[in-house]
């Protein structure tokens, strides 16, 4: 199992991985937004959170529609349907790696971008850790759309609609602890803990509706 | 025990149409079946059902005389299927060492190194070249190099020779010959001659059904 994770972060890495496309997609997306709202300081401070979160869920969303379907224009995914290793552990290994290839470079990011919204150091530091927690959600809940859509051509488009209604709860408890941690009334850590538990829910289903779905679209 | 795979009443689909009906064998260890028949007369279905791609309309596809316990027979097979199943942006050596460790062996036997299995094909020294540099000839003997780095008893080969020259051919034909040898089990589709003593099983397609062992 290490040497599918190794590969997959090689793979990433490599010309045409897109490892990095996520992270420029991400910059593009939070540095266009200062200038569409006006150069309003308290204004980009008070929507950073937000818009760093929406750059993050659209730009971890880009890759991942490949997640199964270069492995099936390949070949490689017969084989690792054939394997004694159950395929929830393989897809389960697949999203780590895609996850570290993409989802975390947004998180490294993040704090830089941080900066172009205005943010304060508190707010940079609970969006980070946000996004940490929360980013790994979208990758579990999008391999399930991934395989769904592997059998289909033009499949990107659809795993992003089929992926975005999920992510929703991600995106409101994100967002929300986001605040929290700024804005005083509002308490810190049930969001957060709400947003673990989104993550490690999705981290059990989403490996296996994925392993249901690649199993029966094989062709 | 050696072991042998038992086919019995397999028929499959495509769509809505049975693409075979009703074709049964029995390989034991050391037999090779060649599949033959024209385009579409459902060779590559019937490979694919046997590596437990597909499902079967009905029928079994069993494993006897295995010690431990396995829970589908294609745990124990290799497939190689049209496409090669290996990176473009890796190179020959990375591709198949992960093969080797994500594959593991079968019991019964070892998988050879990565060197060794490259030179047993012909193509010694370019490993480490990305696979994506290699021509088509040299791709597929490469993805061939899968075969022996990690053991399975049973080997399911579509087209394996398609886009050989006549050396890699013969090469190939060794390694099969090898593989039954040590009591393997060998399923090819093929147009060409595989080039070893093998049982035949002729596909006739839509028309008869039924394929019709020689």
């Amino acid at each position: 199992m290490t040497s599918l994770f190794l590969r997959d972060l090689k793979l990433a890495m490599r010309a045409g991985g897109g490892a990095l496309i996520g992270v420029l997609f991400f910059m593009t997306v939070v540095a266009v937004v200062p200038f569409a709202v006006g150069p309003d300081l308290n204004l980009l401070s008070r929507i950073g959170p937000a818009i760093l979160w929406i750059g993050a869920l659209l730009a971890s969303l880009l890759g991942l529609d490949r997640l199964f379907q270069a492995e099936r224009e390949d070949g490689s995914l017969d084989l690792m349907l054939m394997q004694e290793t159950p395929l929830v552990l393989t897809v389960l290994v697949k999203c780590l790696a895609h996850w570290t290839a993409t989802g975390l470079p947004l998180v490294i990011a993040s704090p830089l971008l941080g900066l172009f919204m205005n943010m304060s150091e508190i707010a940079i530091g609970a969006t980070m850790l946000t996004l940490l927690v929360g980013t790994p959600a979208i990758t579990f809940i999008g391999a399930t759309g991934a395989a769904v859509a592997v059998t289909l051509p033009r499949g990107g488009l659809l795993v992003s609609i089929l992926v975005l209604p999920l992510a929703i709860p991600v995106l409101i408890f994100g967002i929300s602890a986001a605040y929290a941690a700024v804005e005083d009334p509002a308490p810190f850590l049930p969001p957060l803990l709400m947003l673990v538990a989104i993550t490690l829910f999705f981290a059990v289903i989403g490996p296996l509706a994925a392993a249901l779905a690649l199993r029966s679209s094989s062709d | 025990m050696p072991i042998s795979l038992v086919v019995e009443g397999l028929s499959a689909k495509r769509g809505e149409d049975l693409i075979f009906h009703d074709i049964s064998f029995v390989l034991s260890a050391g037999q090779a079946l060649v599949v033959t028949g024209p385009n579409g007369s459902g060779k590559s279905t019937l490979l694919r059902v046997l590596a437990g791609l597909l499902t079967e309309e009905s029928g079994t596809v069993r494993l006897q005389g295995i010690s431990s316990d396995i829970g589908h027979p294609r745990e124990l097979c290799h497939y190689l299927g049209h496409r090669n199943a290996m990176k473009r942006e890796l190179t020959v050596a990375e591709n198949l060492s992960f093969w080797k460790s994500f594959m593991g062996d079968s019991a019964g036997g070892f998988g050879i190194g990565i060197e060794a299995a490259t030179e047993a094909l012909g193509l010694g020294g370019i490993s480490h070249l990305p696979f994506g540099y290699l021509s088509a000839g040299q791709q597929r003997r490469m993805a061939m190099a899968k075969l022996l780095v990690a053991y399975r008893p049973v080997w399911i080969l579509d087209e394996p020779t398609a886009a050989l020259d006549a050396k890699a051919d013969r090469l190939f034909a060794g390694l099969v010959e090898r593989h039954l040898g040590a009591g393997g089990i060998v399923v090819a589709a093929t147009h060409q001659p595989l080039g070893v003593e093998a049982r035949e099983l002729r596909m006739t397609g839509f028309a008869g059904l039924a394929g019709e062992l020689v």
